[in-house]
């Protein structure tokens, strides 16, 4: 496989086609839950998402959707990681948000641990994007996104 | 509608005697230029379609500044050593050699850090003057609520944003030319916008973006009916084009060492002498002062007056180079180069799924093609083609704007400068032609 083809992997063009959770859902009226919206940008080439979160009492994502334009490592990557997280509990997704991150890093090596591999799932499909430093920045837009509308809802400080 | 600039496209400037560059002439630049020998991904030859970003040096160019470091190297404009003597001529033949080549006077030339810095220098004398800065002599330089600032909306932000500022700090109300969607300006109303309010009409000689060429001839003869100054973004034409400033009547204008093949760190501002004359300093401190007490200074007459501090005379000196090396190429030739490159890039837009944005004809256009394919961001188009070796820009270009005006928010763009080959824009075309098929898009 080229390189090219390590980073458009068949699961990232796959994404970017038909996009997981694509299309705000309104969340603010559900009793108990917290939510927070988030919008991310990023300015060298105009990429974008609004996310949006749904926390339920308990402290677990409840649901993600979100609105974007952008390239398709962008945008298959929020695809990918609101199938990720979707159920899972805050302590997982500040997990599996320090493993992209690393695996991000990772210079096209992935991250060498099969759990952690294991854990990301597809998203270990980015590993092909981190030999390309100016594009990892799109990989990551919604991530910040999804810590951000976090951090926004309020369930950061009560977890 | 014409310009005093030589037009590319324009057939009473093809006389059969002095075509575009051959083919040997072609080979014996791209010789002077080392990093175009590099490979990239791979061991693929590169192909540089980048130089409206920043332009490729000729090795002339970096033997000059590396030659100023070794033998000549002093601090300028003071010191009484032969250094400092050798340091102060190698600047002011730069300056000398600069001036020649965009037809304006040494003592109109002000070294500045590259063009955004240039166009800020002019913005800010308007704020200083507005605040009772440089008397009486800085009068049209002053600025009243109710004034306006033109511009247009092909803008590079640093020929948008300076004014934004200076309109937010003085009250001034910015408006601006629209584009058609030619993406050429679109001068139908040009007189309900530049008026007698209008103080300043700024513009870029070449966008950045469409390649399109203005009429800087009647937006000037516009802004000299109602007493506007004309700022001109050239940054993109004086790599190109031959530009004559005093023929083009343009009050200021700005463009940048690295683009024409010289060193970063350096650009140039234009200014009429009467202007640059009564125009206040912006940024203060040594060099650029005649008498300094404990309360106040005087300035000394420009260019010093705009060169604060110490200058970056190796780049300044290298500068000065590039303009020498293009001037030497002759600038009529190579724009007709860029002619036949530019012929060679439009033809993209038979590629299904290919949509250009900007004059799809070669006239009046240098050869900077930017485009958007369907179904596949700018950014994918843009990797696709590195892995060929293709180097192109992806993005906005600085000029969000325009791209909106456009409806989009990304194009990838090409553009090419004197040492571009057509058999490069041939390959791009031909890996341009697979993009969407590798993302599986009909
Ligand atoms: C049309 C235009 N204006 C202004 C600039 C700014 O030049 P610089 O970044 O060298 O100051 C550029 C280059 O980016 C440009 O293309």
């Amino acid at each position: 496989m080229s390189t090219l083809e390590q980073m458009y992997q068949q699961v990232i063009l796959d994404h970017a086609k038909h996009p997981v959770g694509r299309g705000l859902v309104d969340v603010a009226s559900v009793a108990g839950h917290l939510a927070g919206e988030s919008h991310q940008v990023n300015p060298t080439c105009g990429d974008e998402v609004t996310l949006r979160v749904d926390v339920t009492p308990e402290g677990s994502v409840a649901g993600v959707s979100w609105e974007g334009q952008g390239c398709s490592i962008s945008q298959a990557s929020v695809s990918v990681m609101t199938s990720l997280v979707e159920g899972a509990d805050l302590a997982e997704v500040a997990r599996l948000d320090g493993l992209f991150h690393d695996l991000m890093s990772s210079r096209g090596k992935g991250l060498g641990d099969d759990d952690a591999e294991d854990a990301l799932g597809d998203a270990t499909a980015f590993t092909g994007v981190s030999q390309y430093p100016a594009r990892i920045k799109c990989a990551l837009l919604g991530w910040a996104a999804l810590k951000d509308s976090l951090a926004r809802s309020g369930a950061l400080a009560t977890s | 509608m014409t310009t005093a600039t030589v037009r590319p496209g324009d057939p009473a400037l093809q006389p059969a005697e002095t075509g575009s560059l051959s083919t040997t002439e072609l080979a014996a630049v791209r010789a002077d230029f080392p990093l175009l020998e590099r490979t990239v991904r791979g061991g693929q030859p590169l192909v540089y379609l980048d130089s409206a970003a920043t332009a490729q040096k000729p090795q002339v160019v970096l033997d000059t500044e590396v030659d100023f470091y070794e033998q000549r190297n002093a601090a300028v404009h003071r010191g009484a050593h032969q250094l400092a003597e050798e340091a102060t001529e190698a600047f002011e033949q730069a300056r000398a050699a600069v001036a020649a080549f965009v037809g304006a006077d040494e003592g109109e030339i002000v070294w500045q850090p590259g063009a955004t810095a240039a166009i800020n220098v002019v913005a800010y004398a308007f704020s200083n003057a507005t605040l009772g800065r440089g008397g009486e002599a800085a009068a049209r330089f002053r600025l009243a609520p109710g004034d306006e600032i033109v511009v247009t909306e092909a803008e590079h932000h640093a020929n948008l944003v300076p004014w934004q500022e200076l309109c937010a700090r003085t009250g001034a109300v910015l408006r601006w030319i629209p584009v058609g969607d030619d993406g050429r300006l679109d001068l139908s109303n040009l007189d309900e916008v530049v008026t007698e309010r209008t103080k300043v009409l700024a513009f870029g000689h070449v966008s950045n973006v469409t390649g399109a060429i203005a009429p800087v001839a009647t937006l000037v003869a516009a802004a000299k009916r109602v007493g506007a100054l004309t700022v001109l973004d050239a940054c993109q034409s004086v790599p190109n084009l031959p530009v004559d400033l005093h023929a083009l009547g343009v009050d200021f204008a700005a463009f940048s060492g690295h683009k024409m093949l010289g060193p970063t760190g350096v650009g140039a501002l234009y200014g009429r002498r009467e202007l640059l004359e009564a125009m206040p300093p912006t940024v203060t401190g040594g060099s650029m002062v005649e008498v300094v007490t404990m309360e106040t200074t005087t300035y000394a007459p420009p260019p010093q007056r705009f060169e604060a501090g110490t200058q970056m005379v190796a780049q300044a000196v290298g500068m000065g180079c590039a303009a020498q090396y293009l001037g030497e190429l002759g600038m009529a030739g190579v724009a007709r180069h860029e002619t036949e490159l530019a012929a060679e890039m439009l033809k993209i837009a038979d590629i299904p799924g290919v949509r250009v944005i900007g004059p799809l004809d070669t006239a009046d256009r240098l050869a900077v093609v930017s485009f958007v394919v369907d179904g596949v961001h700018a950014h994918d188009v843009g990797q696709v083609l590195d892995d060929k070796g293709i180097a192109v820009r992806v993005g906005h270009h600085c000029a969000q704007p325009l791209h909106r005006r456009f409806g989009v928010a990304a194009t990838a763009r090409a553009s090419a400068s004197v040492y571009t080959t057509v058999e490069e824009v041939v390959a791009f075309r031909e890996a341009l032609a697979g993009v969407r098929a590798f993302f599986g898009v009909e």
